[in-house]
């Protein structure tokens, strides 16, 4: 049996999913964090920037590996989506919930669509931001500036235009929502994917994936408002 | 009668596997608190056949919640509305005189319809036959003390085997899963010694099969332990993905 075979079976998808499911939040965890040196000013979020930048080629392999783990994340999200609508190809006239033991949400109901606007907002997002003004292959003196002698991408400068527009700010706190969704659910998931099973465990397990889901949105909208309201 | 109702059902009926089903609607007005919801759809065809009809086409056998065989969607809930009970054993005391409850057959891709609210459920046999069993010595029984098993295990295992095979985890997936079947054997066997020489090729058997046979993946919305008449945990499902991975590994 090969690795293959072994990773398109309904196990190997569940595990793909959950494994890639795990690191991007870790990812976005590091990243929420990360933005919020801003709080601190905007030369410490400028440093924190550059301070990646200049990783090189461990950079490189970082977001090598992140592209990895979205396309396979979103490519057996979509698999496992089709996979449910052909094996009940006529629905039920009424269905409901058990409640109880059962996990199912919004949230659990919604992965695939919160996951496809989450995979159209990254590409929006990094064309924004990463590649935008001052970014690579969109060289801009206006968006540089010298920290402590180091000439560094003014990269506060861009997230501050961005997060003066108010559809903008509208916009990216509602997706960070959508995320706080996706990750509710996700986050138990992906554990229960990968062989947690002490069944007493669970509604904890579930609740601070929750939580842990709530807190990396949060951190993500408090700063583009701080900005919006003028606050930073 | 003080506990006679008057019960509204709408039944899905299909004369047959590959032609168009639809809703019939029926007034069961000899309904009655006492009886168990199969015993209605008892008297809702002697209703029909005395009028000439067709009687609609339910599978039951034990009426006890022991067998597996009975099964529908009650109102959107496979079993109905009563937690760890098969159908068959919950009753009409449960609802209140003109009420209306609307009965589906288990919709899925790998149990296909055979008559009104009769599927065929024999891909559960396949994904049993693919590996849900142990090879034993022929012979004189063995000792019985032979063989222990720490009383933990032995517990765990028994609660996987309670498994009756009704399909109510399947019907109730938003996947049409049948994770919960398969992984309730597989992991009953794992925790078990007479499970151990087939284990590595079990797992991956089953699972194999379960695929096979058109039914979805999971996506962990544990809505099938929530309808299973035995309760089974999902526990289960993360035990399979555990053997998977071990038997994928070496
Ligand atoms: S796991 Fe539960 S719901 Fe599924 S077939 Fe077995 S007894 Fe029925
Ligand atoms: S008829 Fe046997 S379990 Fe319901």
């Amino acid at each position: 049996m090969s690795l293959l075979t072994n990773l398109n079976s309904p196990i190997g998808k569940k595990l793909v999913t959950g494994i890639t499911g795990l690191g991007l939040t870790i990812f976005v965890l590091m990243h929420m964090i990360g933005n919020l040196s801003m709080f601190s000013g905007d030369d410490a979020y400028n440093e924190y920037a550059h301070f990646l930048a200049s990783l090189g080629p461990l950079l490189y392999a970082v977001e090598a590996g992140l592209v990895l783990f979205f396309l396979a994340h979103a490519v057996n999200g979509v698999k496992i989506w089709m996979g449910k609508r052909k094996a009940r190809p006529q629905g039920y006239a009424v269905y409901k919930s058990a409640g109880g033991p059962s996990m199912q949400s919004s949230s659990s109901r919604s992965m695939i669509i919160t996951g496809i606007i989450l995979l159209v907002f990254t590409v929006f997002h990094l064309i924004s931001f990463k590649f935008g003004s001052g970014g690579p292959g969109n060289a801009d003196a206006a968006y540089l500036t010298t920290i402590d002698g180091v000439e560094m991408r003014d990269l506060a400068k861009l997230v501050r235009e961005k997060f003066a527009l108010p559809w903008y700010t509208i916009g990216y706190t509602a997706i960070m929502l959508l995320l706080v969704t996706h990750l509710r659910h996700g986050i138990w998931s992906a554990l229960q994917s990968l062989g947690a099973m002490r069944p007493s465990l669970s509604p904890a397990v579930y609740t601070i994936g929750g939580l842990l889901g709530l807190g990396i949105g949060l951190g993500f909208i408090v700063m583009p408002l701080a900005l919006f309201f003028g606050w930073l | 009668m003080a506990n006679s109702m008057n019960i509204t059902l709408k039944v899905w009926r299909q004369a047959g596997p590959d032609v168009k089903g639809g809703f019939e609607t029926y007034q069961v007005p000899d309904a009655n608190a006492h009886m168990s919801f199969l015993e209605l759809l008892d008297v809702l065809n002697e209703q029909l056949i005395k009028e000439g009809n067709d009687p609609v086409e339910f599978d039951h056998d034990c009426r006890e919640g022991i067998c597996g065989s009975c099964g529908v969607v009650i109102d959107g809930v496979a079993h109905g509305p009563q937690k760890r009970t098969a159908c068959c054993q919950l009753h009409m005391r449960h609802y209140r005189d003109g009420d209306t409850i609307v009965i589906e057959p288990w919709r899925a891709e790998g149990f296909p319809i055979i008559k009104d609210l009769v599927v065929d459920r024999s891909a559960f046999d396949r994904i049993i036959a693919s590996g849900g069993y142990i090879s034993a010595n022929t012979g004189a029984a063995q000792d019985a003390n032979s063989l222990p098993i720490a009383k933990a295990d032995a517990d765990l295992a028994m609660d996987y085997a309670t498994c009756i095979g009704c399909g109510a985890c399947v019907a109730a997936c938003p996947n049409a899963s049948a994770s919960l079947f398969t992984a309730a054997k597989i992991a009953q066997l794992s925790l078990l010694p007479q499970g151990d020489p087939e284990r590595k090729t079990r797992v991956k058997s089953m699972v194999d099969q379960m695929a096979e046979e058109g039914f979805g993946d999971c996506s962990n919305h544990a809505e099938c332990e929530a309808v299973c008449p035995k309760g089974i945990s999902i526990s289960s499902i993360s035990r399979m993905r555990r053997e998977y991975v071990k038997a994928m590994t070496d």
